[in-house]
């Protein structure tokens, strides 16, 4: 064993603390050497051991008839979604190394997420991305936008796998710390699906891939600290993405387990070589053998703790079924990976690592983990003071507008980045490759996925409107999962499963604390309530700004869901003249945390919209049991823009226009651009309108005839607003515009 | 009438043209390993889109360096059919069986979107069946796009009716506005003197099947089946 003992100020410095070192040392019976330390303190960095968020993610409903995979035990969530098949999806932040290098960190946040979905054997078929930057006009956000954008486009469109759909939103407080959510979704046979597990003693572990290199050591540590000035100084810490290789990983991924050789697989993502040789460890109670000198290296004079620590790109580590070793290796040679045995599995239950004969590390696998020997933490939190703010808010205290100034309001609004196409993103993406993708040419809330073979769909979206859970952490989550449940039931799916992706400041600060453990209250109520259960995801904590402002409390929400059967996919284009528009729901005098009231009066402090849980369940159903009955020609969710632009939307995706009645007793900048949660604006041709109504009254919602689509005219109670056409340009250009200023 | 998709490490259209091929020949597809030389007795080679070798040099630069684009070298010297689509145009232009280039899009990003085309000539093996006035509505996914070739080349392509597809509005004009990457004479798709190599940057392969909700590219391939029909 290698002698050196590592001192408590060397603990400090990787980010554990005292007690930490003391804990490190009772395990192992004595004080740890450097490497042993520095395997600790990633395996037990918040990125890895989720030591701040277990206790709360606990409480989320994670069991449902419908999952495969027992949540966080496996790479990915995997959901039965029958015809024999399952969904495996998962969705992960890679924010910091985004915020100094725009462009690889993105690019390996794509590639990180689809290694965990083909991991488990299934091959990936989508993609989405979540973003948040700060304010689109300065030069840094431009930066990072081409970066991020260029980075996720060049890595994904090479890799081959489409990306579906997405949400961005550009608010002040992301300015110094952007947020990248990259989702994936794969397809495996239920049965096929490889676990990240070990088998018995003696079976060869092999790495494959890329070789290990110097780059990305200590990110998961990296990812577990504030964002601040000095974080330029870890640009080394960010690593360097090859889409080439990953497609080559994959592709060789499906043949070796297609031989059947394979027992468990787990992709090198955060702390590399030392998560994954633990991990299947710990999963199976088995150890492993490791030679670190056997690993292909980049260059020759690594260290065992750097050779640990890589977190160098497209790297897989597979244990093989012993005796089909050979059968292993011609699929690696087919594909002309760099492979070598570097471990074998072994009873001890410890992971042991060598280099070059020298026993250089020697820890009980179970004591790195999450769910073994990694520590919990629940940390106190306080009331935001912030709330004090919000609790001023007087809607009265903002002027209602006039008709003239509604127009003017309504324009300024549709070119709102927030509001505004994301085609100058969104045409960056290979959105068809894998021809899946039902969406492109009929548009709908949720991104519609066929699933090849059958006649069925997966509905996929992500959302979250983090300034509502800035506003209210557990109302607001709860509006991002009821927002996502709705994208998915107005496009006629059922939803299925959540995979979510936490992104909140420094959990030590307590107010930050608040906001996580409320916003986690929320998030369990509403997938309890949609029948939704969270089959895992990722927690990053420490992000903000250089002056210590966390950034709004984000947690995002992933979701699938079934779409049964072809004839029940709902668009949201308006169809035909003379449709009738209906508003299912209950407006009310509510302007709290709308765009409208955030970008175009200025005001950052108002309280989240009114929302009812049992009030949103009923509209969505009510409105998914019209589509299944065939009642309806579209189906579009009201949200950010309120119902002026939804209706927008919807015509300029029917190239059509909308006369449009806002319901009396009401502010009018409320009934255009208020973005009370729990409706959704469907249309309904005249002869169904009576089956319609008499639907919608014995669903006991609220339901209101606001108007008739048009051919081209935008008329606005009564008062033509010129046309659709005149709005789409704001729409349309706004981002590319700004981008190029 | 045989068909054969070659597969380079980095390909990623070579399903999805596999898929359509089975459906729209009613026959098995041929996979053509980029290390082999043997094309089977394939009739029909096919490139599919993707990122050969990861195309980190210049699209389509290391793959006509292959085992493979030997043999379809010689294939298509014999009068044989290869039908090359976006990184399989890139690639085709590449080893010299079509003339010009494919340069950096002028909005130096990569684009994915939907275009609309319109056949260029009526009369060759991937246009058969169409009229003059037919507009495709077919997705483009490229960061090359961009055809480029001289003067002289171009010339001898017009006059020769060897431009198979150009860019155009939905109504069938030609315009810059309706021209995604700044391809000269809104070149989308061409093909050799010969008029048995061709070579397209949109996908009409993403475009062929009734669950996509567009089915306009399947006129390609359907040209391709009948030609091979009436010339056997």
């Amino acid at each position: 064993m290698q002698a050196a003992v590592a001192t408590v100020d060397q603990a400090r410095q990787l980010g554990l603390l005292e007690e930490e070192y003391q804990k490190i040392c009772e395990i192992l019976g004595r004080e740890p050497n450097f490497t042993e330390l520095s395997v600790f303190s990633v395996m037990w960095s918040e990125h890895c051991s989720y030591k701040n968020s277990i206790t709360w993610l606990k409480t989320l409903p994670r069991e449902g008839s419908r999952m495969l995979a027992a949540a966080g035990e496996e790479n990915a969530g995997l959901v039965d979604i029958g015809d024999g098949l399952a969904c495996c999806f998962k969705i992960e932040s890679h924010n910091h190394p985004s915020a100094i290098e725009p462009y690889q960190g993105a690019a390996t946040g794509v590639g990180g997420i689809n290694r965990d979905i083909f991991s488990m054997g299934a091959r990936p078929i989508a993609q989405l991305n979540s973003l948040r930057f700060g304010n689109i006009d300065t030069d840094r956000t431009k930066w990072l936008v081409k970066g991020v954008v260029k980075g996720i486009g060049d890595y994904g469109n090479a890799f081959g796998i489409p990306t579906v759909g997405g949400e961005v939103y550009f608010d002040d407080c992301y300015e110094q710390n952007n947020l990248v959510n990259a989702m994936s979704v794969g397809i495996v046979p239920v049965g096929k699906q490889i676990s990240a597990g070990a088998g018995p003693a003696g079976n060869p572990v092999y790495i494959f891939g890329s070789a290990t290199g110097k780059d990305g050591i200590h990110g998961a540590a990296f990812a577990s600290k504030d964002m601040s000035e000095d974080s330029i100084s870890d640009l080394p810490s960010v690593q360097v993405g090859d889409p080439f290789w990953e497609k080559l990983i994959l592709e060789a991924s499906m043949e070796l387990i297609e031989t059947g050789a394979v027992v468990g697989m787990q992709d090198m993502g955060a702390a590399g070589i030392t998560c994954s040789t633990s991990e299947m460890s710990a999963k199976t109670g088995v150890g492993m053998d490791v030679w670190l000198d056997k690993v292909p290296m980049r260059q020759a004079d690594m260290k065992a703790w750097e050779l640990l620590l890589s977190e160098s790109q497209e790297r897989m580590l597979v244990v093989i079924q012993k005796g089909m070793e050979s059968v292993a290796e011609q699929v690696f040679q087919k594909w002309e990976l760099t492979y070598e045995q570097i471990a074998v599995v072994t009873d001890t239950g410890r992971v042991r690592y060598f280099m070059n004969g020298v026993l250089e590390g020697d820890i009980p696998a179970e004591s790195l983990v999450l769910g073994g020997g990694a520590p919990v933490y629940k940390r106190e939190w306080e009331t935001p003071s912030y709330f004090a703010e919000i609790e001023k808010f007087q809607l009265d205290a903002i002027a209602d507008i006039n008709p003239a100034e509604a127009r003017v309001a309504a324009l300024k609004l549709s070119a709102e980045p927030n509001i505004a196409s994301k085609r100058w993103i969104y045409e960056q993406y290979d959105s068809m490759v894998g021809t899946v993708n039902q969406s492109t040419n009929v548009p709908s809330d949720a991104a519609v996925v066929a699933i090849k073979g059958t006649n069925r769909s997966l509905a996929l979206t992500v959302d979250c409107n983090a300034r509502y859970v800035f506003a209210d952490p557990d109302k607001g989550c709860q509006i991002a999962v009821a927002e996502a449940s709705r994208n998915i039931r107005v496009t006629g799916g059922v939803p299925t499963g959540v995979t979510n992706c936490l992104n909140f400041g420094n959990p030590y600060n307590k107010e930050v604390y608040y906001q996580f453990k409320h916003a986690i209250d929320g998030m369990g109520k509403a997938c309890r309530k949609f029948d939704t259960p969270v089959t895992g995801g990722n927690v990053s904590f420490y992000n903000q700004s250089t002056s210590g402002n966390a950034v709004y409390p984000t947690p995002t929400i992933g979701m699938v869901g079934i779409i049964e059967k072809p004839e029940h996919r709902m668009s949201l284009h308006f169809k035909n003249a003379g449709d009738l528009i209906y508003l299912v729901g209950k407006t009310r005098n509510d302007l709290g945390s709308s765009q409208y009231l955030a970008k175009l009066k200025g005001v950052e402090y108002s309280p989240c919209p009114y929302f009812d849980l049992e009030e949103e369940y009923n509209v969505q159903m009510a409105v998914y049991n019209a589509i299944t009955n065939g009642m309806l020609q579209s189906a579009h969710d009201i949200s950010e823009g309120g119902l002026f632009i939804a209706a927008l939307e919807s015509a300029m995706a029917g190239k059509l226009g909308f006369d449009l009645c806002t319901e009396s007793g009401l502010r009018l900048d409320a009934a255009l651009f208020g973005e009370s949660q729990s409706r959704v604006m469907v249309t309904v041709s005249p002869a169904s309108q009576l089956a319609l109504e008499s639907h919608l009254q014995q669903a006991g919602v609220a339901y209101t005839h606001i108007g008739t689509v048009a051919s081209a005219g935008v008329v606005v109670n009564g008062e033509s607003w010129g046309n659709t056409d005149e709005f789409a340009h704001g729409y349309n250009t706004s981002i590319g515009n700004r981008m190029n200023q | 009438m045989k068909c054969g998709v070659v597969i380079f490490p980095g390909s990623n259209c070579d399903r999805d043209l596999i898929e359509v091929l089975k459906d729209t020949t009613g026959s098995p597809v041929t996979e053509l390993w980029h290390r082999d030389t043997d094309l089977q007795g394939c009739t029909h080679i096919f490139l599919p889109g993707g990122f050969s070798y990861g195309d980190y040099l210049r699209s389509g630069a290391i793959a006509k360096l292959s085992p493979v684009m030997q043999s379809v070298i010689s294939h298509a010297a014999n009068g044989g059919f290869v039908f090359g689509i976006c990184n399989g145009f890139q690639i085709l232009c590449e080893s010299g069986l079509l003339p010009g280039a494919l340069l950096r899009n002028t909005s130096m990003k990569f684009s994915s979107k939907n275009v609309f085309l319109k056949p260029g000539n009526l009369h060759t093996a991937v246009t058969e069946g169409m009229a003059a006035e037919t507009v495709l509505k077919v997705p483009i996914a490229h960061g090359e796009g961009r055809y480029y070739a001289d003067e002289t080349t171009l010339a001898h392509l017009e006059q020769n009716g060897q431009v198979v597809f150009r860019y155009c509005s939905e109504n069938g004009t030609l315009s810059d506005d309706a021209n995604p990457n700044g391809s000269l004479n809104h070149i989308a798709g061409i093909c050799n003197s010969g008029f048995n190599v061709f070579g397209m940057m949109p996908h009409p392969e993403r475009c062929a099947m009734e669950y996509l909700h567009n089915t306009n590219g399947r006129a390609v391939f359907q040209a391709i089946v009948h030609s091979a029909l009436t010339t056997v």
